[in-house]
């Protein structure tokens, strides 16, 4: 067996990037393992570096803030104290009796990039390790095992899904799919784009879109606009984000995309494809309360927030809550530490907050560990960071409250609308499973009438699902019926080969 | 046998409160509201919520050698494919049949006295030759020297089982109650007369302990003693594959050996087959860790080994899931089955390890006739609650 890392950090995003680099600088040993090809995460998501553009960078902020971490990420490789391992994604963790991790690893898909390919199987090599550039990675040992005495899971999150009637049709994406594709592939999904959901992020998409030649004939807010603003707590507590919205409020302008508050898209529209929406104007909850218009479109880029992204941290049974956006998040202290000893969380799956709050977590969270291992701090910057910390948390909070999902949306529904795309459930095949057999919470709804079973595992319904069961059963959605939707066994798929090959000891000698 | 429970004992409560919704308590609950009896069915937490989610569905007579449980299992066959054969459809069962494969000539051999002892107690064995194997499963490894295919061998999805019987049940009047926890037994005298419960008490003619792998918990709070211990078990779940890529439930030889073993230590054979939704499931391990839930590397490892060995084409086939359950097991590998003496109107239905879905109906159907006061179809001797000594070495923590 390798070397054992003193920490494993999980996901180079903004707060995976942060703790690697911190942690390293603190002297440790750092393997940092992600499924992206090159770091930056969702957030920082960039084309292929190799073959950058000087416009790339457009519409991404915090962009010298990346290009800080990136820059220490390569000074931290080159000095050998950080093992980075891009393109692998970790479908397993388990902790032995010791307190060690061993993080199981399969290729992504996304980190074939030729330094990365080269290196792959052949083990630790001084040549990938020192690679000049930062989107080449180091291969994990041969059986795709990392082991670390500690845990940082920056694991993230993905675009919260609410089904809509019409909107498995082609040309219904996430907006955070949308965003991706401009930002990682230079590719604009459609020209006549509507962007709708809930939350500050539909303005970068919109405007993104917008910048790339697509004309977006209007973001749908179910929300009513800007109440953070007003907000004491909020507006108060991050300044820096008045003068981010009051941005992109300037380039909603330049580019003449309507913003409609209380709107939300009742029912996409189309036979092969999406050809227009119907949008409603609707009460606080969501409820359809004004005229109905119908948008000729191509594209239609939904967002209703984002669901963190829990799987590592629950399988090691570390404990959850419900954050104040619906989400289950996984609950930490002051100091980023889960309930499970040596396991630290930070970024959004701690609730999401944003880039510049997982950038100051992830922080954190490496200097806690520093600390716990006898390393020197700086003198109250681990407090100044728990201040800010504080601040953006309430900042979130803010945010969150400004913009909930309705909460009658699942009055859009039809009895045939899909809920789980996968394995083709409706929301009348949920309300069957309910009001005949019995099924009154997520997990029975799950067993009887199989949303989340297909392969994205919950990941697309699950938030809905919880949603809908509580919806059935006349309450609200607690921890207990979201935590079912969030774990799941592999974290990842794996070929049957892979799960062979973790352990000889089972093959008796003739086999 | 007197007839424990009857409509005139009780003008208020039930004649019958059954402690758990899994597979074997919605069987009883279904079969003693058919015989008229009025029901209650009491569970912790969710329906299916045990054991009964926890496995592939089989109806299994193929790993069975003579004796009670074959004899049970042979009765299953008949009240699924009879008494609730018009309900078949609802819980997507299959007569897909079973195919038991040897990878050496001295196991088939071993496989053809099995089958020619099994044919002589009732059990429908065909022999299969190497050059017919690919006929069954075009899949399957070119390298396995025999086969023996059991037609009568039926998949049933487990919890829509649970979940249509209990509707079935509610139509005939019985009631099924959630989120409800047995706290303890109503007593008078020896005799127990209902449940405690977390949402009160609940008088009943007689309490059917249908508890799973928690039935030794339950059986406790009445004061009397029944062995169940769990014993766990993976399964893995693959992407989705193009349907009849496996058609049978397709198991080496060597499973029926494990299956009866009581050994502690992990045990893996390979059992492989499809699912209507396309998923393929992979068991089934066997080890006695407690409730122990977190995954085992070991496990799921040899498990992906040996369906590789069966058939290679699986190497390549993604894994979406595992999922693990607690086999209810008694030391002597039998259910424990009809009235407790120890405690009167205490009757149990539990321990059936892990061919529970298989024998729910055939337990269900006996219990119900022995609770009305007939003989049942079956002796439920061999079940008797009380065989077991008063004490002994096996019981293990049972947390919640």
């Amino acid at each position: 067996m390798a070397q054992t890392h003193d920490v494993a950090v999980v996901g180079a995003g903004p707060a995976g990037l942060a703790a690697a680099v911190e942690a390293a600088e603190a002297g440790l040993q750092v393997a940092l393992v992600d499924g992206a090809a090159q770091p930056g995460g969702q957030y920082w998501r960039h084309y292929d570096e190799r073959h950058a553009r000087p416009d790339d960078r457009a519409g991404h902020h915090g962009w010298p803030v990346f290009a800080g971490l990136r820059e220490r990420l390569r000074a931290a490789r080159a000095a050998g104290r950080i093992r980075y391992l891009p393109g692998r994604q970790v479908y397993l963790v388990t902790r032995d009796e010791s307190g060690t991790f061993t993080l199981r690893t399969t290729p992504s898909g996304a980190g074939e990039t030729p330094e990365t390919t080269s290196a792959s199987g052949a083990g630790e090599s001084s040549k990938t390790f020192a690679t000049s550039s930062a989107s080449g990675g180091s291969a994990p040992d041969a059986a795709g095992e990392i082991t670390a005495r500690a845990l940082i899971l920056c694991t993230g999150g993905y675009d919260r899904q609410l089904p809509v009637p019409g909107w498995d049709l082609p040309g219904v994406m996430t907006a955070g799919g949308v965003q991706a594709l401009l930002k990682g592939h230079r590719v604009l999904a459609g020209r006549r784009a509507v962007v709708a959901g809930t939350g500050p992020f539909l303005l970068p998409v919109a405007t993104g879109l917008a910048r790339a030649g697509a004309s977006v004939e209007a973001v749908a807010e179910a929300n009513g606009t800007l109440g953070w603003l007003r907000d004491p707590v909020g507006a108060a507590s991050v300044p820096g984000k008045a003068v981010e919205a009051a941005q992109y409020a300037a380039l909603m302008a330049r580019h003449r995309i309507p913003y409609r508050t209380r709107t939300v898209v009742t029912r996409i529209l189309g036979q092969d494809r999406v050809e227009a929406v119907r949008i409603s104007r609707v009460d606080r909850d969501g409820r359809p309360a004004g005229p109905v218009k119908e948008i000729a479109a191509d594209l239609v880029a939904l967002g209703w927030g984002f669901t963190p992204s829990l799987e590592l941290a629950l399988m090691l049974g570390a404990d959850t809550r419900k954050d104040v956006d619906g989400s289950l998040v996984v609950a930490v202290d002051g100091f980023q530490r889960s309930s499970v000893e040596g396991v630290y969380v930070a970024g959004e799956a701690t609730g999401v907050g944003g880039a510049v709050l997982a950038t100051q977590e992830g922080r954190l969270s490496a200097l806690a560990l520093a600390r716990s291992l006898g390393r020197p701090a700086v003198p109250g910057l681990m407090g100044r960071l728990r201040a800010a910390i504080g601040r953006g948390r309430r900042f979130a909070a803010a945010m969150h409250r400004t913009y909930p999902v309705p909460g009658a949306w699942t009055e859009w529904l039809e009895e045939r609308t899909l809920v789980c795309r996968c394995e083709e459930v409706s929301y009348g095949d949920l309300r069957r499973a309910h009001d005949e057999l019995g099924a009154h919470d997520p997990r029975t709804l799950k067993m009887l009438a199989r949303p989340g079973m297909g392969w994205c595992q919950g990941r697309v319904c699950g938030f809905a699902t919880a949603g809908i069961a509580a919806c059935l059963n006349r309450r609200e959605t607690t921890a207990e019926d979201l935590r079912p939707l969030s774990s799941r066994s592999l974290a990842a798929p794996v070929t049957l080969g892979e799960l062979a090959a973790l352990d000889r000891s089972h093959l008796s000698p003739d086999q | 046998m007197t007839p424990a429970a009857g409509r005139s004992g009780h003008s208020a409560g039930a004649d019958l409160v059954v402690v758990g919704a899994g597979v074997v308590g919605a069987a009883s609950a279904y079969f003693a509201a058919l015989a008229g009896l009025r029901v209650v069915v009491v569970e912790r937490g969710a329906i299916a919520g045990g054991t009964s989610s926890a496995g592939e569905g089989n109806l299994l007579v193929s790993d069975k050698e003579a004796g009670p449980e074959l004899d049970l299992a042979l009765y299953s066959q008949r009240v699924w494919r009879e008494d609730l054969a018009e309900h078949a459809a609802l819980w997507e069962f299959e007569a897909k049949g079973g195919l038991v494969v040897a990878a050496s000539e001295p196991t088939v051999a071993a496989l053809r006295g099995l089958g020619d002892h099994q044919r002589r107690h009732g059990v429908e064995v065909r022999d299969v030759g190497r050059d017919e194997l690919r006929d069954y499963e075009p899949h399957l490894s070119p390298e396995l020297a025999g086969a023996a295919f059991y037609p009568q061998d039926a998949q049933v999805q487990p919890m829509l089982v649970v979940a249509h019987l209990l509707r079935l049940a509610r139509g005939l009047g019985a009631e099924v109650r959630t989120g409800t926890e047995v706290t303890g037994f109503l007593r008078d005298g020896d005799r127990v007369t209902g449940v405690r419960t977390t949402g009160g008490d609940l008088p009943s003619g007689a309490v059917l302990n249908a508890a799973g792998t928690w039935a030794g918990a339950v059986a406790g709070l009445a004061g009397v003693r029944v062995p169940v211990l769990p014993r766990r078990g993976f399964i893995l779940v693959t992407q989705p594959m193009p349907p009849r890529t496996i058609r049978h439930k397709v198991y080496a030889a060597e499973y029926v050996g494990d299956v009866a073993s009581s050994d502690a230590a992990l045990q893996t054979s390979p059992v492989v087959e499809g699912t209507d939704s396309g998923t393929i499931l992979i068991g089934a391990s066997r080890e006695r860790v407690g409730f122990d839930r977190t995954v085992s590397v070991e496990a799921i490892s040899a498990l992906a080994a040996k369906a590789i060995a069966l058939f290679p084409m699986l190497r390549e086939v993604r894994a979406m899931r595992t999922y693990l359950g607690f086999r209810p097991y008694c030391p002597d590998h039998l259910p424990v089955i009809g009235p407790d003496p120890r405690a009167p109107g205490l009757w149990h239905a539990c321990g059936h390890e892990g061919a529970g879905i298989g024998l729910s109906a055939g337990t269900g159907k006996l219990v119900a006739q022995a609770l009305t006061g007939r003989a049942p179809d079956l002796d439920l001797k061999p079940f008797a609650p009380d065989r077991f000594p008063d004490a002994g070495p096996d019981t293990e923590e049972v947390p919640r």
